[in-house]
Order: C-alpha cells, then sequence, then structure tokens
C-alpha cells in the first residue's frame, strides 16, 4: 500500500526557513566576493586604472618647437622660420563637398587634377579633423580666398612655421635645407620628437647641427571623447588639463662672412666650381661655395617630382656639393708642399740652380715629362721654380725625392683623408703610395709603383686628388707654418631666449712635424713671388696686402657619362681644371683659400682673380685698405 | 513653554504613527518601501549624470517609476487568495503572448522581443518573470514538500515552455532569468540537495548543447568573457572599459558628472547595462558599498517578509521574488566587474529603460500582499 503524504504545515515552514537561512549565507558569500572584487579594482590596482582612463580622456598634441635660427658671423640671418599659410577643410562642416571642391577649383584655390586625390583623402580622414587641402597659398590667395570666405562653411586658413631662406642660393651647399622626414630619416630619429613637425634637416649644418635646431617639443593636453574628438568638458566640469611649452631650439652663429660667401659666389657665377676660404689661425670656414646651388625654399615647401627631376638631370649638378665631395687633380698646387718634403730631406739645395729646357727624362725611361705649354724657365732656383710654377723643376724633385718620402710627407698636409669638417658628406681625396696602389688594384702589373708615377706626383698630377676643401686646408697649413686647425663651420651658440653666445673652441689637430721655420720662409716666399712676379703677377698687383699663392692647372682625366651626347660640351668639359691657393697677409695670415673652377683651364687666369676678389672682400675695410686685425 | 515642547512631541508622534496608519490601510510594508526609494532616488541621481544630463531620461525614468509604484500599491492590495486563485490564467496569457510574439512580434536590436499595442510596446517575456514563479508556487502549494519526482517533471514543463519561448526570440539572458525565477521556488520548496547536484549536471550537459545552437553573438559574449583582452576594440571593449572605469575611481570616486569614462563615452551602455560602473567611477567604493548596502537592506528585508508569511504560495512566491532580486543585482555587478559574463542584466531599479523596473515593483507589491494579508497566528 503506497504510502499517502500529507501537507506538514510546521515542517515545511521549518524547511523553508532553513532554505531561507541557506539561502541568506550563500548571498553573503557572494556579496563578500564582490566587494572583495571591487577592493582589487579600486583599491589595489586603483593606479593601473587610473593610469589608464587618463591616457584614454586625454590626448598629447604636440606644440613643435620653433627651429632654431641659422646666422653668418655678424649675425645676419641665414635660415630662419616664416609663417606658411595652407588652406584647411573640416569635413563635418561643409555642407557639400563636391560643390565645395569645385568652387575651389573655379577660383584658383586648387587645381582640378588635385581633386580626385583630395576627396579620397577626406575621405579617409576623421571628420572632425582639419584636412589641408592647400598648402603654400600666396598673399594673392589668401586675399582671393578671404572675400569669398562666407561661401565656404568648414574651411579655415591656418598658419604653420615653415623654413625661410632668406638668401635663396646663397652657401646652400654650407647650410644643406630642410625637407619631409623620410623612411631612412624615422630610422634614426625618436618619432616621439618629431611628433608635430614633417620637417627634418637634411645635408650641411642643418642636418649635422639636427639636434641643436630642432629643440624639444611641447604639448597640450586635450579632453577628448571616445570617438577621438576633442571635447571642452567632461561632463558638467572643464577639467585641469597641462600644458608644456616647447624648448626652442638652438640658433647657431656660423663662422661663415656672408658678404664674402657673397663675393666669391659672384665671382664665380656662371661657372662649376667651388671656393672654400678657412681662417688660418682657428679654422673657421669663412666661406664655403659650391656652383651651381640650388633653393633650399624648395625641399621645405614640399618639392614636386618635377622640380627634383630637373635638378637631378641638370648636366652641372647642382645637388652636387664640389667644396666637400669633388674630387680633382691638385696640380701644380701641391709643389709648396713638394719643395717642403725636398728641404726638410735635404734633397734640394734651394740656392741651387737647375736648367729648364722644357722637357724632362726620367733617368731609365724614353718617356719624356713635357712642361705645361712647352715653356723655357732656363736656370730656376726653389723661389723661382715656385713663382713660375716650373714642372722641370719638380718632376726632378720628385724624383730624388721618392713616393715613400713624398707621401709620409704629405700626409700630415691633409692629403688622402677628410678634413673633418663639422658637417657631413665630406669625401676624401687620394694620397698615392706604395701600399694605396698594392690596395687599390687588382691585376698583379697594376699594384706595382712606378717611378714615373712619381715624377707626375712631383707637379699633382697622376693619381694624386683633392677636394677643394682638403686643399684650402692645406692652403691653411701653409699659411700658419704648420699648424693644423679643423675646419668648422659652427662657431658658436646662441640661446634664443637671453641672447647669450656660447663659443665652441677651435679644435686643433696638431703641426706639422719637422720642417724647420727657415724652410717654412723660403717655400712662403716663393708662394708670394707667385703673385708678384710669377703665375699669378697680374692678380697679385696693387693689392693692399702681400699675400702668397700658387696656381694649379689639373688635366681632365675622365670624361663624365652625360657628356657623351653633345661635342660642343665635350670640348668645354675637357678644358683643364684651374686651382689657386692663396692666403693672406703673407706674414700674418688671417684668410686662407683654395678656388676651383672646373674647365676652367689655366689657375692664373681663372682662378686666381676669384680668390684676389674674395680675398679683397674679407681683408679691406670700406676704405679700400686693409682692416686692422681684431 | 512646558506646554509647548510637549504638544510639538506628541505632533511628531502623531505624524508617525498617522504615517503607519495609512502604510498598514495601504498593505504597505514601510522599510521595504524606505529601502526601494532610496535605491530609486539614488538611481534617479546616477541616471542623470550617467545619461550626459539628460531630463528627458530622468522624466521618462521617473514616469515607468510611477507606474510601477501604481502597480505596487495597486498589487499590495489585492487579496492573496485571489491572486493564487488567477495565477493559472495569468500564467495561460503570458504563454499565448509569447507565441504572439514570436509569430508576428515587433522585431528590434535584432531579436523579435515587443508586441506593438499602438499606443505602446509591450514584452510578455517581463511578465513571465512573474507568472513563472506565480505558477510554480501554485502548483507547489498544495502538494506535499519537498517535492517528489512526479511534480517536478511537471514544475520542469511549467517553466520549460515559457522559458522555450523567450529563448527563441532569442533572448537567452531574460530566458535564462526567468527559468531562475522557477527554479529558486522550488529549491525554496525544499528541493533535496542530491536532486539539486544531479540537476546540475544536468544542466552542464544543457549548456554544452545550448552552445551549439547559440547566436554568434552570444558565443563571442562568453568567449569575451574567457579573455577580454583579446580583442580590446572589439567584443572585449566593454568589459576592459567598465573596469577602467571602476577602478579608476577609486575609494572616493572621481565626483558626481566627472567620470571621465562615463561622460566621455569611453563606456558603453553607460546608462543602461553598464551604469554600475558609473556609480563606481563618480562615486568610488563607497558609493557602491552604499548601492550593495541598500540592496542588501531590501533583499533582507524581502526574506524576513517571506518567512513571516504562513501558506506555501505566499511563502515560495515571496521569496523566490527577494531571492531573483539579489540574482539580479549579482548578475550585473558581476558582469560589469568582470566576474561573470556579459549578459545585458540591467542592475534592478537603476539602469535606464526598459519595462523591468514597472515588474520588479509589481512583484514587491504581490510580496507585501502576501505579507499584510498573512493571518496572525496565536493572537
Amino acid at each position: 500500500m503506497p504510502a499517502v503524504r500529507i501537507k506538514d504545515h510546521w515542517r515545511e515552514q521549518r524547511l523553508f526557513d532553513q532554505r531561507a537561512l541557506a539561502c541568506a549565507a550563500i548571498m553573503a558569500v557572494a556579496i563578500v566576493g564582490l566587494i572583495v572584487r571591487l577592493f582589487v579594482l579600486q583599491v589595489f590596482r586603483h593606479e593601473y586604472y587610473a593610469d589608464l582612463s587618463q591616457g584614454n580622456r586625454v590626448r598629447n598634441e604636440p606644440i613643435p618647437a620653433a627651429r632654431g635660427l641659422i646666422l653668418d658671423r655678424h649675425g645676419e640671418v641665414i635660415a630662419g622660420n616664416q609663417p606658411a599659410y595652407q588652406l584647411e577643410l573640416v569635413p563635418e562642416e561643409v555642407p557639400d563637398l563636391q560643390q565645395t571642391l569645385a568652387r575651389l577649383v573655379q577660383f584658383d584655390l586648387i587645381r582640378a587634377e588635385d581633386v580626385d586625390e583630395l576627396e579620397r583623402t577626406i575621405d579617409s580622414s576623421r571628420s572632425f579633423d582639419s584636412v589641408p587641402i592647400r598648402l603654400r597659398m600666396s598673399d594673392e590667395d589668401i586675399a582671393r580666398f578671404a572675400v569669398r570666405r562666407f561661401e565656404f562653411p568648414g574651411l579655415d586658413i591656418k598658419t604653420r612655421q615653415t623654413r625661410w631662406y632668406p638668401n635663396g642660393e646663397l652657401a646652400v651647399h654650407a647650410l644643406g635645407y630642410v625637407g619631409a622626414i623620410s623612411e631612412q630619416d624615422l630610422r634614426h630619429i625618436d618619432r616621439a620628437a618629431y611628433a608635430g613637425t614633417s620637417l627634418i634637416g637634411k645635408l650641411g649644418v642643418e642636418s649635422a647641427y639636427e639636434p641643436e635646431l630642432h629643440g624639444t617639443n611641447g604639448f597640450r593636453e586635450v579632453l577628448v571623447n571616445a570617438q577621438g574628438r576633442s571635447v571642452e568638458r567632461q561632463g558638467a566640469f572643464v577639467p585641469n588639463l597641462r600644458t608644456k611649452a616647447p624648448g626652442a631650439g638652438e640658433d647657431l652663429l656660423l663662422s661663415i662672412d656672408l658678404k664674402v660667401q657673397r663675393t666669391a659666389e659672384a665671382a664665380l657665377a656662371g661657372h662649376r666650381g667651388a671656393v672654400v676660404a678657412l681662417d688660418p689661425n682657428n679654422g673657421d670656414v669663412i666661406a664655403l661655395v659650391s656652383l651651381p646651388g640650388f633653393d633650399p625654399t624648395m625641399f621645405g615647401r614640399g618639392i614636386t617630382a618635377g622640380e627634383y627631376g630637373i635638378l637631378q638631370n641638370d648636366i652641372d649638378r647642382p645637388l652636387f656639393n664640389r667644396a666637400l665631395r669633388g674630387t680633382y687633380p691638385p696640380g701644380s698646387t701641391v709643389k709648396p708642399v713638394i719643395a717642403l718634403a725636398g728641404l726638410t730631406y735635404r734633397v734640394v739645395d734651394p740656392l741651387a740652380h737647375r736648367y729648364c729646357a722644357g722637357s724632362f727624362h726620367l733617368p731609365g725611361s724614353s718617356f719624356i715629362y713635357r712642361e705645361y705649354h712647352n715653356e723655357h724657365h732656363g736656370a730656376v732656383d726653389l723661389d723661382d721654380a715656385i713663382a713660375r710654377s716650373c714642372d722641370v723643376y719638380f718632376y726632378g724633385l720628385a724624383n730624388e725625392i721618392g713616393i715613400d718620402r713624398m707621401s709620409t710627407f704629405m700626409g700630415p698636409f691633409g692629403f688622402g683623408k677628410p678634413t673633418g669638417i663639422d658637417i657631413g658628406g665630406e669625401k676624401a681625396g687620394i694620397l698615392p703610395s706604395r701600399e694605396w696602389k698594392k690596395e687599390a688594384f687588382s691585376r698583379p702589373q697594376d699594384r706595382v709603383w712606378f717611378p714615373g708615377e712619381t715624377v707626375s706626383l712631383g707637379i699633382g698630377q697622376g693619381y694624386l686628388t683633392v677636394t677643394p676643401i682638403e686643399l684650402a686646408h692645406y692652403a691653411s697649413i701653409l699659411a700658419t707654418r704648420g699648424k693644423i686647425w679643423r675646419p668648422r663651420v659652427l662657431a658658436a651658440y646662441r640661446d634664443p631666449r637671453t641672447g647669450e653666445l656660447h663659443r665652441i673652441a677651435p679644435l686643433s689637430d696638431g703641426e706639422v712635424p719637422g720642417v724647420a721655420p727657415e724652410d717654412w720662409q723660403r717655400v712662403v716666399h716663393g708662394m708670394i713671388g707667385v703673385t708678384t712676379r710669377g703665375t699669378a703677377a697680374a692678380i697679385g698687383a696693387h693689392a693692399a696686402y702681400s699675400f702668397a699663392g700658387k696656381t694649379g692647372t689639373a688635366q681632365v682625366f675622365t670624361v663624365a657619362r652625360t657628356e657623351k651626347y653633345n661635342a660642343k660640351l665635350i670640348n668645354e668639359r675637357l678644358r683643364d681644371h684651374s686651382w689657386f691657393i692663396a692666403f693672406a697677409p703673407a706674414d700674418q695670415p688671417r684668410i686662407a683659400l683654395a678656388v676651383l673652377e672646373e674647365n676652367g683651364g689655366a689657375g692664373a687666369s681663372a682662378a686666381a682673380p676669384i680668390a684676389r676678389k674674395v680675398l679683397d672682400a674679407y681683408l679691406l675695410g670700406a676704405d679700400g685698405k686693409l682692416k686692422p686685425q681684431t | 513653554m512646558i506646554y509647548e515642547d510637549v504638544s510639538s512631541g506628541s505632533r511628531t508622534r502623531r505624524t508617525l504613527f498617522g504615517a503607519a496608519r495609512v502604510l498598514s490601510a495601504l498593505k504597505i510594508d514601510g522599510p521595504l518601501m524606505v529601502g526601494l526609494g532610496l535605491i530609486c532616488a539614488y538611481g534617479l541621481i546616477v541616471l542623470y549624470s550617467a545619461s550626459g544630463q539628460s531630463i528627458a531620461t530622468i522624466v521618462r525614468t521617473a514616469l515607468r517609476l510611477l507606474l510601477g509604484t501604481i502597480a505596487m500599491l495597486v498589487l499590495a492590495r489585492v487579496n492573496p487568495n485571489f491572486l493564487r486563485r488567477s495565477t493559472p490564467w495569468l500564467y495561460a496569457a503570458g504563454c499565448v503572448l509569447l507565441m504572439l510574439v514570436v509569430t508576428i512580434g515587433h522585431v528590434g536590436m535584432g531579436a523579435r522581443r515587443w508586441l506593438n499595442f499602438g499606443l505602446f510596446r509591450f514584452q510578455p517575456s517581463e511578465l513571465m518573470k512573474l507568472a513563472v514563479p506565480m505558477m510554480c508556487a501554485w502548483y507547489l502549494h498544495e502538494r506535499p514538500l519537498p517535492p517528489g519526482w512526479a511534480p517536478l517533471g511537471a514544475l520542469s514543463v511549467l517553466i520549460l515552455v515559457p522559458v522555450g519561448l523567450v529563448a527563441i526570440q532569442p533572448d537567452v539572458g531574460t530566458a535564462a532569468l526567468i527559468a531562475l525565477a522557477g527554479v529558486l521556488v522550488i529549491v525554496l520548496a525544499g528541493l533535496r540537495v542530491r536532486v539539486m547536484v544531479a540537476l546540475l549536471v544536468l544542466a552542464a550537459v544543457a549548456a554544452w548543447f545550448g552552445w551549439s545552437f547559440m547566436h554568434d553573438y552570444q558565443r563571442k559574449r562568453v568567449l569575451m568573457f574567457l579573455n577580454p583582452q583579446a580583442d580590446p576594440l572589439g567584443a572585449g571593449y566593454h568589459i576592459i572599459q567598465s573596469q577602467i572605469a571602476i577602478g579608476s575611481g577609486g575609494v572616493f570616486g572621481k565626483g558626481w558628472m566627472n567620470g571621465s569614462q562615463a561622460q566621455l563615452e569611453f563606456l558603453p551602455e553607460r546608462s543602461t547595462d553598464f551604469i554600475f560602473a558609473v556609480i563606481g567611477e563618480e562615486f568610488g567604493l563607497l558609493g557602491l558599498l552604499l548601492l550593495l548596502l541598500l540592496y542588501m537592506f531590501v533583499v533582507g528585508r524581502a526574506i524576513y517578509l517571506a518567512t513571516q508569511t504562513q501558506d506555501t504560495f505566499a511563502r515560495l512566491l515571496a521569496g523566490s521574488l527577494a531571492l531573483t532580486l539579489f540574482v539580479y543585482v549579482f548578475i550585473n555587478a558581476g558582469m560589469v566587474t568582470g566576474l561573470l559574463p556579459v549578459v545585458g542584466v540591467p542592475l534592478p531599479l537603476v539602469s535606464y529603460g526598459g519595462s523591468s523596473v514597472v515588474t520588479l515593483l509589481a512583484g514587491f507589491g504581490i510580496l507585501m500582499a502576501l505579507y499584510s494579508r498573512r493571518k496572525l497566528v496565536g493572537s
């Protein structure tokens, strides 16, 4: 018989109470668990979440620092900053994008061919971000837009700082330029430091002193909501946001003297070539010219492919820095150092005459080394040989010194190695030696040094090559009778706020060892002879100061590939390069220089007159007299 | 002077007694009413901030609260016996409405949940949150407890039919809550522990089975719960942002209307499912503890009232309603703090929107009715 269950109200009440109690206990545990969780989130991990929340709501907007100015030694601005105007568009505020763009084309504010590209850019931007649609507006453009502004809701003219080179092409190869940050740049810069700017220094001073010029970014905290839109208020409140002012880049005071630079560029104008002038007492670069040049402003405002193509395909290679990277045979400008070597190694009696009949026979060889233009100098001593640039004298002298001693002796004068100038991109010329030849050639028969090659070296031909800066450096070592200062473009930093100058101490690279003072004097005397009675006598005439110089004429060995298409050009470009080195005043030099005119012919006729103009510009006062030493 | 003091004292007393008399005439439980009122007031304050200072939202919510309060007052006066007798009809009507929803209901948010009556839209699943526990309590009322196997089978059917109808809308979250309300009745009725264990095992199997029938978004919610960092801008975004909001609030909070996560819209669904995080951000740990305290007070009072009722229907129903409130709170708080998956359960009485406020307050009205009509044994 099945058990019939009867409802027992008392028992059921007790059962319910038990169950209710059990549930209360479970709930208590659950609540404790929840509270523990809240403690973890709000107490133990509070800082972590507070940081995340701060990162959510605040965006740091970079404020780019003003780039440092670049000034010449007298404080004249070479590179500054200028506001540029650009037209920007906020997509969500523009009622009809297509119509707006069409109207802008109509008013010649944007180009019709850019419209598609612009629409794509605008589509891919956030609707509330300002999109630049026209860079570099001229005053006229701005005026044209301003009168119709009411027709263009959502468009506005914004300013931004751009690099400004008031002198255009002047000194561009020393200065460099600023251009768009490239993929390559991105690899070695701190991206955060470059947020808010799209430009970076390229080449020259702009590149070498990029960190100093760039300064440090500031930032402005901006409140943003979840869509990234910047907002004024957080709920009911305006939050406290920080701003850090940017640290402007340092101004650079260069050693370059713009007056001298202008004179040099004007004198060389219309030719390819280089002028490098140094202060022999400290290595200051007074002028650094490489022509032709280009306008650095183009790169800052965004160079077009067409513009760049023109620069790159120009047969005169305006982008090529001849002063630092062009290597040429030095020609007769090496004669002073060869003479010094002969004197120092006692292989020549300076007063003994040698007879020049226009050619030189190397003993044991049938080859004849000829005098330039087949001149006959007759009986010449060392002084004469320098002043009149007698090749025959130096063929013999070089042969007597020998290649080993010659290359050893020339090393300290800076041949064959970069001068170490403080702007980058410098290339080294070649100082040949037996070891060098072994390294440089692969075929065994080419790796041997021939005596004939020593003879060529005596007049600066053959394997020997130099850059204009190397040759100026060499002239400056001759000027100081052996003191070696490293060339430098930067003379001082200037604090942009206080205007305080921090001068940079010149850097000494020691001295040329083992040359007797009277030997220096003999060679300098010969070089003074060059400008008084020798090859450059016409140039030295009526100078307000005594100056020492040396002409050089370098034969062109190679023909560049671009030149074979035009017979007329080939002729012009096969002409000799014209060199002139000088320093003045001869007894207490303040300036030493090297001038190169590519395919200029003889040194005396092309390069020397340029050098004279540069020396005058630097040394003479307004009254045409030698300025007192400062 | 003395006379005046006495008179003012007695006036206060008179007022209190007067209020008590009014409440008892209305069949209203004073402490429960105060607790619910405080939660609702707190909720309105938070909602004003969370809605971005929207007066319209506050007005709409206040109207819903008013509607719920009226429902509560009306139901509190209903005779429990009448309530019990009409339970099967209510349940049946609810099931019919659910079938209508499935066939001709209004589609919104990718699911068919509403019935459109022209003037207003109605979610029958809300009705079932009350009707299912009522039906279970009704069924167990006459039967000896704890229930045997046969009644359990019948109860399963009573629960699963409406749950199934809600689940295919599809609204798995609400379906689970409806099932829970019914199951709580059975648990309170004294379901044996070994049966519970057996059912849990069964549930695990069902869960596995259910997984294969889930919509993608539902699966995503489960997966995101397991690893919210995996897809910070996708599925896990809600949880990450709500944890940031709560954690960054610290002990004292960022201040009313000054929570950056909420005010700058980093926190999604800030005025609805995630309003708990807004409290945590703006009022800090203290604000959350206060809220939990209020809930605990209401739940505790409701359970106390349940134990004081004297027939099975009233006890089971009252207990189930009290526990259901707790479960809602815990699930919402658990999901917002990252303890539980995001299932879309609003914070009762505080979250904006929906008819759940009305249902909840109506449920408390029923609870009060059950308590106030108890037979006073021994007096």
